[in-house]
């Protein structure tokens, strides 16, 4: 059993992750989730749904990863008052979820800090709960001025800038309220929510097929690591495993996609020291990455490629000779490109140093995916739960005890570096014919399901529960992003005011995958 | 009665005037020409500057409630200096009429003037960033103003002179000498022209991240013609800079204006040919070392300046060793 506790059976889900689901009663929240913190284990993810339909009421939902894998754990909650333990005391990144959760679902944390608004600002009314099946769609925008109380910093010399939410460059929006003297910052305090679109309200109107082409639109960059997580959860439920052929190219999509993530990546944090060299250079092998999936797979970012039950997109002989021979140009010209960045005095003094957190504070944070393993924290779902085809190839972790700009910057090469070999092994290894997909029309009834991917940006999850006839009752998509903004926060403390445009490029989070 | 050599002048005055404001935005092109070859790019092309401001001055102009005639007056002040800066250096020949007021104490405070209004502009409004820019300019500037005074001390050792015009002559007659004290100086000078002109590494003139910005954060509030004088002022400024460069450090081929007095008609052909030939140099020499550099962390730009600062200071003390 993944965790020892009196009060907590488990039972093992089927699906391609170790993991484990089971409920338990609001007083048994807390110690449970003492218990993980303390042997290592992180909160993934939190998330509430309505239950009342089957004659229960509310439900919280929490995703926990140690060692052993991933435990879901169910706390019912009754209709008149869903209050549950405050859980952010013992992981503080479960803060903005638990408001999150109050903001669209009504289900709140009695003992929390923090009970400002997270996710609403004028879309809908306070006391109304888009989640809650009895909601009234009709557009209800309120009029009163989304008033958001800030921290104020006091202080002789103390002045906010605030920043966002729209911003002079074409880039996602979000608001940054800086406390600085001078040019040094001393608090920085986000604020999202600004592409709220309403996500997991539509996925409860939504087939299984319609929801797949949905969760590869949670967050566009990673568009592979949602689908095939959302796949896996579904394939979780219904217990089909997907012909061999589908788990291989869905593998080298998954690389495909950290690729040229990571290129784009490292040209934008050229860019934004000013060696816009770099940043054509490493746009220049990204847009030949994109032309190549879109010439290969039909998509340049792959959208659709995966589907419940196996793969969309196939590739032919003559395509591996294709992306073999991309392997090399990249392999080559990546490698004169770090070494130009690695020598560039310029560019490594705005690096090194800049937004640092430190490994104990990265553990205490919760941080995770790339920006967590520069800082050492060492999570890779590909390493630790290799579903297959990882299962078989053996993927090198890249970690880094830094946890600066440097760090993440080196981790990027080498994760680069890293998903070259693999992509050169898989379209070794991929045999053709065979069957890329498995039918796979329906779920069953009441089931639960989840499925978690290692994407480029960190660990990407997808819980699914249907309803009594098999249809999406609720579906949760979570982002690393929750977890590395409030990170961001700290970063910047004692930083300097035109180095944050730096530090945030080095997390490249996304707003669109936390905002729904 | 005005002879013919004062007419002449005026005549030249007046064309040098034209030339140069005609020229400025050439120059920003052709530099960011360059830049984007060095990148890979195949860039919008050298005319890109006079579509900009042509699309610019046909906009109709946005701007804040709270803004004072100040903000409305520093576009046109801004430009003023700066066309006066470029207007009186000796670009294609020395001896003009208004040569007695290039002197480079005065044209150092006519840079000065133009920043006042434009840090003093940015604050008008009160927003986070042109706050956050005008303290920045300050930062540079005053940093950089004794540097670029220091070079042009140097400078006047040689010539014995404070105007630009006397220390040209004084330079072009020595065809081909070289100074060790002006060698320093000129690489000061470079550094100078660097931060004053909102270059990389101090700063990145393409950037659109808000919060690194300098001289960009400054005119974030400026729209339509007002923002069209301000780039064409920048433009005539970093037109100024070059031909200071030039004038000060290759001064060769300017016509003397009573020395051509007979043959003006082939000298002058001759030292436009040479001006344009020296800014296609410069513009590509500033886009290379653009490209190759990354921007430096701002508070390491005081120590960049100190070093320019200290390199003119030696250029002057190897004057008084060597005296050359």
């Amino acid at each position: 059993m993944p965790i020892n506790h009196p009060n907590l059976h488990l039972t093992q889900l089927a699906g391609a992750i170790p993991a484990w689901s089971g409920k338990i009663k609001p007083d048994d929240l807390q110690p449970i989730c003492r218990n993980v913190h303390d042997g290592g284990g992180r909160l993934v993810a939190l998330w509430g749904s309505d239950d009342r339909e089957q004659g229960n009421g509310y439900a919280l939902h929490i995703a926990l990863v140690n060692e052993a894998g991933l435990i879901c754990l169910s706390v019912p909650l009754p209709a008149g008052q869903p209050a549950y333990p405050d859980i952010s005391s013992i992981f503080p990144v479960a803060n903005r979820m638990q408001r999150a959760a109050y903001d669209l679902l009504g289900i709140y944390a009695h003992e929390g800090r923090d009970h400002r608004k997270w996710l609403r600002h004028g879309a809908w009314h306070g006391g109304s709960f888009p989640l809650r099946k009895d909601f009234d769609p009709a557009p209800s925008r309120t009029d009163d001025a989304d008033s958001y109380p800030f921290v104020q910093v006091e202080g002789q010399g103390v002045h906010e800038i605030a920043v966002g939410p729209v911003h002079a460059g074409t880039i996602e929006p979000g608001h940054f309220r800086f406390s600085v003297v001078g040019e040094k910052m001393l608090r920085l305090e986000e604020r999202f929510g600004y592409t709220h679109k309403g996500i997991e309200k539509r996925f409860e109107s939504m087939s299984l097929q319609q929801g797949e082409k949905l969760a590869g639109r949670v967050s566009g960059d990673s568009t592979v690591a949602y689908a095939w997580a959302y796949a896996m959860a579904a394939e979780s439920i219904a217990a089909v495993t997907p012909p061999d052929r589908a788990l291989w190219l869905r593998a080298l999509f998954l690389e495909r996609e950290r690729i040229a993530n990571h290129l784009g990546d490292l040209g934008y944090l050229g860019n934004d020291v000013a060696l816009s060299f770099g940043f054509t250079q490493f746009w220049i092998l990204k847009e030949q990455v994109l032309r190549n999936n879109g010439a290969l797979f039909g998509h340049r970012y792959l959208m659709d490629s995966i589907i419940p039950g196996g793969v969309a997109a196939d590739l032919a002989e003559p395509g591996k000779r294709t992306l073999f021979e991309e392997c090399s140009l990249l392999e080559r010209e990546v490698r004169v490109l770090r070494g130009i960045y690695e020598e560039h005095a310029g560019v490594q003094d705005r690096f090194i140093g800049a937004g640092r957190i430190e490994p104990r504070l990265a553990a205490q944070l919760g941080l995770c995916g790339l920006a967590g393993r520069a800082s050492s924290q060492a999570w890779d779902t590909r390493v630790q739960f290799p579903c297959a085809p990882y299962d078989q190839l053996d993927v090198q972790m890249a970690t880094y005890r830094n946890g600066d700009v440097a760090a993440r910057v080196i981790v990027r090469f080498d994760e680069l570096f890293e998903s070259l070999r693999l992509q050169r092994e898989i379209l070794a290894r991929l045999m053709p014919g065979g069957q890329l997909s498995l039918p796979l029309e329906k779920l069953p009834a009441l089931g639960f399901g989840a499925g978690m991917v290692e994407g480029w940006r960190g660990e990407v999850l997808v819980a699914i529960h249907t309803d009594k006839d098999g249809n999406l009752a609720r579906v949760h998509p979570h982002d690393p992003s929750w977890q590395n903004w409030p990170a961001l926060e700290h970063a910047i403390m004692g930083n300097i005011v035109p180095d944050f445009p730096l530090i945030n490029k080095s997390f490249n989070l996304s707003y669109s995958g936390q905002d729904l | 009665m005005m002879s013919s050599n004062q007419a002449l002048g005026i005549l030249l005055q007046i064309y040098q005037s034209l030339l140069v404001v005609a020229l400025a935005p050439l120059l920003t092109g052709w530099v960011n020409q360059c830049r984007a070859w060095l990148q890979n790019r195949s860039g919008p092309g050298v005319m890109q500057p006079y579509r900009t401001l042509r699309k610019l001055f046909h906009k109709d102009a946005v701007i804040a409630y709270n803004a004072s005639l100040l903000f409305r007056a520093t576009p046109y002040i801004r430009f003023g200096c700066m066309w006066l800066a470029a207007a009186i250096i000796p670009i294609i020949a020395v001896d003009l009429p208004f040569s007695p007021a290039a002197d480079v104490i005065a044209l150092v405070g006519v840079f000065a003037l133009a920043r006042v209004f434009i840090a003093l502009a940015a604050m008008d409004i009160g927003t986070a960033f042109g706050t956050l820019g005008a303290r920045r300019e300050m930062l540079v500037s005053f940093l950089a103003e004794p540097a670029l005074l220091m070079v042009f001390f140097t400078a006047s050792m040689i010539s014995h002179s404070t105007q630009l015009p006397r220390i040209v002559e004084a330079l072009a007659q020595h065809q081909f000498v070289l100074y060790p004290s002006l060698a320093f100086a000129g690489l000061a000078f470079v550094i100078v022209l660097l931060a004053e002109n909102a270059r990389i590494p101090v700063d990145n003139p393409a950037t659109h991240l808000e919060l690194t910005m300098i001289h960009e954060a400054m005119i974030l509030e400026y729209s339509a013609r007002h923002l069209a004088l301000v780039e064409w002022a920048s433009s005539l400024k970093l037109f100024a800079y070059i031909s200071i460069g030039i004038a000060l450090f290759l001064p060769y081929g300017i016509a003397e204006v009573g020395a051509m007095a007979g043959n003006w008609g082939s000298a002058l052909p001759l030292a436009i040919i040479a001006l344009l030939v020296k800014m296609v140099l410069a513009g590509a020499a500033l886009a290379l070392l653009e490209a190759l550099l990354a921007k430096m962390r701002i508070f390491r730009t005081p120590e960049f300046l100190g070093t320019a600062f200290l390199l003119a200071v030696l250029g002057l003390l190897i004057h008084f060793l060597l005296g050359a």
